[in-house]
């Protein structure tokens, strides 16, 4: 039977309050690079954050485990520690297992201990669908049943380090300008409403997608009642873990195209509908009929990213910012433009888009890149 | 014959009731121009010729106030005239009418409008969010505020074509409304054709949807055809195919807040040539609607005739289904809701009525607001809250109770006493009479005059566009433009003054947490 009284998440009983810095990159050709920029690019908006939670996103992470879940786990105690590792065992076949190595530092203070594990499904069904479904059903049970146990992130070459601090402290606390990465998202937080914890920092993450998120979502009541009822239960409590479950739900689960899926979270308004030609019109009123409940209302800025994608967006009155830079094969998309001229001063491009709509940023190469067979990058 | 209860007349019999108003003339001001006579309906006003003075009977008022209203020099006022019964907790001066009333006429108690008894008004302990620094309110004077709403059965999920980024799913009929607030069924016969005729137009300009009520639709109204809504109830009066074909929505009328279990009786004298025309039935005869559906004795008949109407209107409209919020009205919604049914109607037991046995009117059902809530819950949990759009009515008295309906999980409102009060209703309860002052809910052709339908119109459509107007400062406020973030939102709710069952069922946290 599951303790209805337990409670894993102590540290919020309500909608988490904050604002934020953002900052992603990407190399469109797939060519991993090192973190250093990002890091310093993040650092640079500093003042956007409040030390109460930092947390980054790689992607093209673990070149010799491509084809396993990376699950990243938070321990707030032994107990969940033993909990968790048992029902792992019990669940998948673990591969690797090892400490996330860090650095002792001044600013990281108690700290709870971060594992990884790299994991394949004791299943054989060639379905991908259910393999995902199962990853699924597995990360919200140990969320959800076993004691002070999260799951930072559960996809494949990827994975997500984040805890309370600025985000220049938890990048030198997880080393993270020894990793590599094609893809990289970071944030920087300032939570007004509650004592920052590790697990309520950003980037939020579900099978291989993260979402970091600068805003507040006033439409979060209902967002998270429409999820609810399609199986997805927001254990943080926070308006970005309820963005990463509608990224899953409207991508993966309803086959719905990344630019569709931003005309439901910032869907246009319906003058600009009624003046549309008649396909895009049939299709977009009946994307507000049929999704309003998904629509993301209030102020936000938000990248969302997943293996080959980062996909930039705000809301459709762009409350809060978003620029973006281009320079050859990089891509930029920042809170501050600023920060993206400090790692890449000579931009091609510099642009501010417009309310609602999405930036997204593609490899420039086919898919199979997705799985792997990354080249190293030339050092930028 | 055979019946216990035979009434027997009795020559003369003393009333021990007393005027429950008094009609006050300033003689000083009192002109002597009779226009209180013709403005009462109830003949409260009369010319003694004898004395030469226009003078009142008390006993007559309803307290409609139409004649201080009227009168051109100011010289009435009408004021409550209650008899000093001993003080008594218990029996209270309406219990005592009430069976004073019984005891001289052996009838039941027959009554109009919503219950006026002293329950609670869950909207008035439900208090509204508003957004400060971390969230920027939104000002709708600047800034696009979107109330548009449809109605009708969603998919689950799209189906997109990858590659052309077409539709595939073919949508269930849709009904667009500007703003989420709709007229409550009121039938011709009950109303007059005035009365339907404003809020036709009324319904046409501000891109929202009348009801016909069950009284069939008269011709000169069926050029409003896309802002109507027919009704479909138990006793099918003025049901033919082009009377379903010309409405935008059909609704099926299973039950009324205000008569739960009941079933309606439109008097022989409210039958005009016009109404029997509309209607089909013989001018003068009474109008029975039975208290159940006779083809309706479970829900597998009432999917029986949600589809009829969908095969007889091509599949071109959604149907709704119409019920009283009673205390099982959550299974009873999604028996509905299973049974094909697009939208589900529910209405509140202070909703109004025509006519109804006092008894039911003031003791059968629930406050709409706990049935919406619990409907909107169940639906949730059973994973069909999208195969139907709700619609709450009963006791909707201004945009702060639209945007708590909305926010609680209803689609759109229907408004039925206030539209009438915008046309001039003075809520004095008795619409069963057929007397109606304001020639609201009479058949009386010298009173019906005194609805204007341009004049009607114009005051329905102030009264819409002002709570559209708040409804939009209160959405910038919440920090959101567009009415879907807020339906179901109960986030942007907390209670006041709520037990914690009550807050459990409202879905809604306490006021401070």
């Amino acid at each position: 039977m599951q303790n209805l009284g337990h409670v894993n998440n102590n540290h919020n009983d309500d909608k988490v309050i904050d604002a934020c810095s953002i900052f992603g990159a990407m190399n469109t050709l797939g060519h991993r690079f090192s973190g250093e920029g990002v890091i310093k690019a993040i650092a640079n908006m500093h003042d956007r954050g409040n030390g109460l939670g930092g947390g980054f996103a790689i992607y093209g992470l673990y070149p010799e485990y491509t084809d396993l879940y990376a699950f990243h786990i938070m321990y707030l105690s032994q107990q969940g520690k033993q909990e968790t590792e048992a029902f792992l065992k019990d669940n998948f076949k673990i591969f690797h297992q090892e400490d996330v190595p860090t650095r002792k530092t001044i600013k990281i203070i108690n700290p709870p201990l971060v594992r990884r594990y790299f994991v394949d499904i004791n299943m054989h069904q060639p379905d991908n669908a259910l393999h995902n479904d199962y990853i699924l059903d597995k990360v919200m049970q140990i969320n959800t049943r076993l004691c002070d146990s999260f799951v930072f992130s559960s996809g494949k070459d990827m994975a997500v380090f984040k805890g309370v601090g600025y985000p220049e402290e938890i990048a030198e606390f997880f080393c993270l300008e020894q990793y590599k990465g094609y893809i990289w998202t970071s944030h920087g937080r300032f939570p007004t409403n509650t004592q920052g914890w590790w697990g309520g920092a950003h980037p939020f993450s579900i099978l291989d997608w993260t979402v970091v998120h600068n805003g507040e979502i006033s439409s979060y009541g209902i967002n998270q009642r429409y999820l609810e009822g399609f199986g997805y239960h927001c254990t943080m409590q926070t308006d970005t873990e309820a963005i990463a479950y509608a990224v899953d739900l409207l991508v993966r689960k309803h086959k719905l195209p990344v630019e569709i899926m931003a005309k439901v979270f910032a869907p246009p308004f319906w003058d600009d509908i009624d003046r549309m030609p008649p396909k895009e019109h049939e299709l977009v009123q009946a994307l507000r009929q049929v999704y309003g409940s998904l629509m993301l209302n209030g102020p936000f800025a938000v990248l969302i990213a997943h293996h080959g994608e980062l996909i930039g967006l705000t809301d459709r009155i762009r409350l809060r910012p978003l620029t973006i830079g281009e320079k050859g094969d990089m891509v930029y998309l920042s809170s501050e433009e600023s920060a993206i001229r400090l790692v890449s001063p000579e931009l091609d491009r510099a642009w501010i888009p417009m309310g609602g709509e999405p930036v997204i940023t593609r490899l420039k190469i086919g898919n199979e890149q997705k799985d792997g067979s990354i080249k190293e990058a030339i050092p930028a | 014959m055979g019946s216990q209860y035979v009434y027997k007349k009795v020559k003369t019999m003393k009333t021990y009731l007393t005027s429950k108003f008094a009609v006050i003339r300033d003689p000083d001001r009192c002109i002597q121009c009779q226009v209180c006579i013709n403005q009462c309906g109830f003949n409260a006003n009369y010319f003694d010729a004898e004395e030469n003075e226009v003078k009142s009977r008390n006993e007559n008022c309803v307290d409609c106030q139409r004649c201080v209203i009227f009168c051109p020099t100011q010289a009435l006022t009408v004021t409550g005239a209650p008899l000093e019964y001993r003080y008594n907790c218990n029996w209270k001066a309406n219990v005592i009418e009430d069976i004073n009333k019984q005891a001289e006429t052996g009838g039941v108690l027959l009554t109009g409008m919503g219950t006026d008894k002293d329950y609670p008004i869950y909207w008035d302990h439900l208090l509204l969010n508003a957004s400060q620094v971390t969230n920027p309110s939104i000002d709708p004077l600047r800034e696009p505020m979107e109330l548009t709403t449809y109605l009708g059965s969603k998919p689950n999920k799209l189906d997109i074509d990858p590659d052309t980024l077409e539709l595939k799913t073919k949508m269930a009929p849709q009904v667009k409304l500007n703003v989420p607030v709709m007229f409550s069924a009121m039938s011709y016969g009950a109303v007059s054709l005035n009365v339907q005729t404003s809020l036709a137009k009324a319904a046409t300009e501000i891109g929202t949807l009348w009801n016909t009520g069950e009284g069939g639709l008269h011709s000169s109204l069926i050029k409003y055809g896309n802002n109507t809504t027919v009704q479909v109830a138990s006793g099918r009066f003025g049901v033919h195919s082009e009377y379903l074909n010309a409405g935008r929505i059909i609704e099926i009328k299973i039950g009324q807040g205000a008569k739960p279990g009941i079933g309606g009786h439109l008097p022989g004298e409210k039958v005009s040539s016009e109404v029997s025309l509309t209607r089909m039935i013989p001018q003068d005869s009474d109008a029975l609607s039975p208290a159940p559906h006779h083809d309706i004795y479970s829900i597998e008949d009432l999917l029986q005739l949600i589809h009829a109407l969908k095969e007889a209107t091509n599949y071109s409209k959604p149907i709704s289904v119409k019920i009283a919020a009673v205390h099982n009205a959550a299974a009873i919604a999604s028996g509905i809701v299973r049974g094909g049914a697009d939208i589900v109607v529910i209405d509140g037991f202070r909703g109004a009525t025509g006519a109804a046995p006092k008894v039911i009117r003031d003791n059968v059902g629930i406050p709409v607001e706990l049935g919406l809530a619990s409907i909107d819950t169940r639906l949730r949990q059973e994973g069909i809250r999208n195969k139907a759009s709700i619609v709450v009515s009963g006791g909707i008295r201004n945009s702060g109770d639209v945007v708590k309906a909305i926010a609680l999980g209803a689609d759109a409102v229907n408004i039925g006493t206030a539209a009438l009060i915008a046309l001039g209703c003075h809520v004095c309860q008795q619409c069963h009479t057929g007397k109606c002052s304001w020639g609201i809910c009479t058949s009386d052709l010298r009173l019906t005059r005194r609805v204007n339908p341009e004049v009607g119109a114009r005051r329905l459509t102030n009264l819409i566009r002002g709570w559209s107007l708040e409804i939009k400062d209160i959405l910038g406020g919440l920090g959101v433009n567009a009415i879907e973030s807020l339906k179901g939102n109960r986030l942007h709710l907390r209670g006041i003054g709520l037990t914690d069952t009550e807050l459990e069922i409202l879905g809604v946290r306490v006021a401070g947490s």
